[in-house]
């Protein structure tokens, strides 16, 4: 009486389904409480990875809502992969799929930007450029120069304030979030992510220039989103946050 | 990132523990009486960032012992290609001491299931996974060591008693083997038999490491014990026996102490260690 | 807005860059921390690990579940209504203008 894994995997996930026939206790009876430790293990560790890289999720949904959702998206969308780290990312879209939290519409964005917190805590190191950088590019050059990025750096534009929703629920008397469009930008100076607001145009801009875009370029961009767009406390921001590894004219 | 041979060939017969990164600075300090570490390997296959930094300094100080734990060498499937491929990349940069992984299945069908689950002992199975510890062994370029699981049930299908097993598999393949003397304790007591029966009939000789952790304690349906491998607690007296016993026959190994859940402060965990150094103590060399 | 204006706007923004990222260096510099993320900053952001541990909780049946009012988008709205009655526990999307 064979088990095979297609077998032991779908009654795993599934606890409606009857233990495989063929998994004994030591007496020879058939394996019940036995078969649902493998279940727990499963079901309990996936939640808990879960619950470890959507924090901020759990906050807004509260411990029992997450686990009843989760519980549905491990058994939907186990790990493709044992690299546990990067579990979970198509969690975005599922949230913003699922039909009983359509009334909450930033929960997707909102995980994805926890998602972009850990891609960039384990993103490559890279050599920063110096402050300067900008400094030695001659001024009518300066239009052309194009920017090369740390894998660290994540930009995300969102319709919802998700940098004051994140604080809210991750920083010791954060305001409440306002109700506004946020653009935000996740920096790794060292080895810690960094979330930054960003001026009104932040995200065009930055996601410009990343995929290639001239300065002179990708700023006119912004500035056709926001006409009095922060163009200096945009770069000020990339520079402090180690973001720039070289610039090229 | 380290020269050709690694700057420790060999883990001490000495206490080492699980690493976690919340005790970096404790170790750093004072390790107390730990004499190496072990990391999961998939942990460290990340691109950068503050995991590989703290490796790279810890590695300069302590022999480390990589275990990986999403392997599936006991899969159906193929093994993959990707995650071999990611193994190699880390033994290949932190050229550890020694390399293990279990004897178990956690992948099928491109889902990854997080935990290590169990295998009928059959030729089939023999076959399957003297295959797959051949071509990781053939990969990374050196000897593994393969983990007893702890179980929690048994397979009708089974014809190979475990050590048995174990020791074929080793005998195939060359490969060495990780004795984890806590699955023997709840494996011996989910499945009823004597643990020092076990420890009898297991190839010692091929034993390069010691694993113990905490285990709980639940009933099965029939209100029969059922113990659970949850890595959460100290190590149990009677487990701490069955180490004395096996020690006794193995002579000195390197003894790790696994905690992984409800991880705590490093007092705790290093007093745990001390309990095994004072197990080596009593062992003649 | 003349090719020559373009770039003393960039220019005045480098400068304008480089004296803010100065000041906000030196308030921000710091020891390199090979250990975990001080007090304050982002500590989750590792994100899930490995585990080759079972667990005693039990909980798979995961199918049995209805929303409930929990967690802290009850605590996230748009301002009450001039009436006090409060708005729906979650915010509306803006409107945005996107270049066209």
């Amino acid at each position: 009486m064979t088990v095979t894994q297609t077998e032991f995997r779908t009654a795993l996930l599934d606890g409606a389904q009857p233990t495989p026939e063929g998994l004994r206790n030591a007496d020879g009876r058939a394996a019940g409480r036995r078969f649902d430790v493998y279940r727990n293990n499963v079901a309990v560790s996936l939640t808990e990875a879960l619950e470890t890289g959507f924090p901020v999720i759990r906050k807004l949904l509260g411990e029992e809502n997450f686990k009843g959702i989760t519980g549905i998206y491990l058994r939907q969308s186990p790990p493709e992969s044992p690299v546990m780290m990067y579990y979970g990312a198509s969690f975005p879209d599922f949230l913003r799929g699922f039909e009983p939290l359509k009334h909450i519409g930033y929960l997707g964005d909102v995980a994805a930007l926890e998602m972009a917190l850990r891609r960039s805590y384990h993103a490559a190191d890279a050599e920063a450029a110096g402050g300067d950088v900008l400094a030695r590019v001659p001024p009518e050059q300066l239009e052309q120069v194009r920017l090369q990025f740390a894998p660290s750096v994540e930009v995300l534009s969102s319709p919802w304030p998700i940098h004051d929703i994140w604080r809210f629920n991750m920083v010791d008397g954060a305001d409440k979030p306002r109700a506004e469009a946020q653009d935000v930008l996740v920096t790794r100076p060292e080895f810690d992510p960094e979330l930054h607001l960003m001026p009104t145009g932040g995200g065009a801009f930055v996601t410009a220039l990343m995929a290639g875009a001239p300065l002179g370029q990708a700023a006119a961009q912004a500035t056709t989103i926001a006409p009095d767009f922060d163009l200096g406390g945009c770069l000020a921001l990339l520079l402090t946050g180690h973001a720039i590894t070289t610039a090229t004219t | 990132m380290f020269d050709e041979t690694s700057r420790f060939p060999d883990l001490p017969n000495a206490p080492g523990v699980g690493y976690k990164p919340q005790h970096f600075q404790n170790i750093m300090d004072d390790a107390g009486v730990v004499g190496w570490l072990e990391i999961h390997a998939e942990n460290y296959m990340g691109a950068g960032g503050r995991p590989l930094a703290q490796l790279r300094h810890l590695a300069e100080r302590f022999p480390v012992s990589v275990h990986g734990v999403g392997l599936s060498i006991g899969g159906e499937g193929a093994l993959d290609a990707e995650h071999l491929k990611r193994l190699k990349h880390l033994v290949d940069w932190l050229n550890p001491t020694v390399f293990s992984e279990h004897l178990a299945w956690s992948s099928h069908e491109n889902a990854f299931l997080n935990d290590l689950l169990p295998l009928p002992y059959t030729n089939d199975t023999l076959t399957r996974v003297a295959d797959h510890i051949d071509q990781l062994q053939e990969v990374i370029g050196r000897q593994m060591m393969l983990e007893n699981p702890s179980s929690y049930l048994a397979f009708a299908e089974s014809t190979w008693a475990e050590p048995d097993f174990l020791r074929e598999v080793a005998r195939r393949t060359g490969c060495g083997l990780l004795l984890d003397v806590n699955n023997v304790f709840v494996s011996a007591t989910n499945l009823t038999y004597d643990p020092r029966d076990y420890i009898a009939a297991y190839p010692l000789d091929l034993v390069g490491e010691i694993h113990l952790g905490g285990h709980d304690e639940d009933t099965d349906d029939h209100g029969a014990p059922l113990l659970i491998d949850s890595h959460g607690k100290p190590v149990v007296d009677p487990v701490w026996a069955l180490l004395d016993h096996t020690l006794a026959l193995s002579g000195p190994r390197p003894i790790l102490i696994e905690w992984d859940n409800d991880v705590p402060d490093w007092p705790e965990l290093e007093s745990e260690a001390a309990r095994a150094a004072a197990a080596l103590a009593k062992v003649p060399a | 807005m003349s090719d020559r204006m373009k770039a003393v706007t960039m220019a005045s923004a480098v400068a304008a860059a480089l004296m803010m990222q100065t000041s906000a260096a030196e308030a921000a510099k710091k020891e390199k921390c090979f250990g975990v993320a001080k007090a304050g900053q982002n500590g989750c952001a590792a994100g899930p690990g490995t585990t080759c541990a079972g667990t005693s909780t039990v909980d798979y049946q995961g199918n049995a579940w209805a929303l409930v009012d929990e967690g802290t988008c009850l605590e996230i709205a748009l301002p009450d209504m001039a009436d006090g009655t409060p708005r729906e526990p979650a915010l509306e999307a803006m409107d945005r203008d996107l270049p066209s």
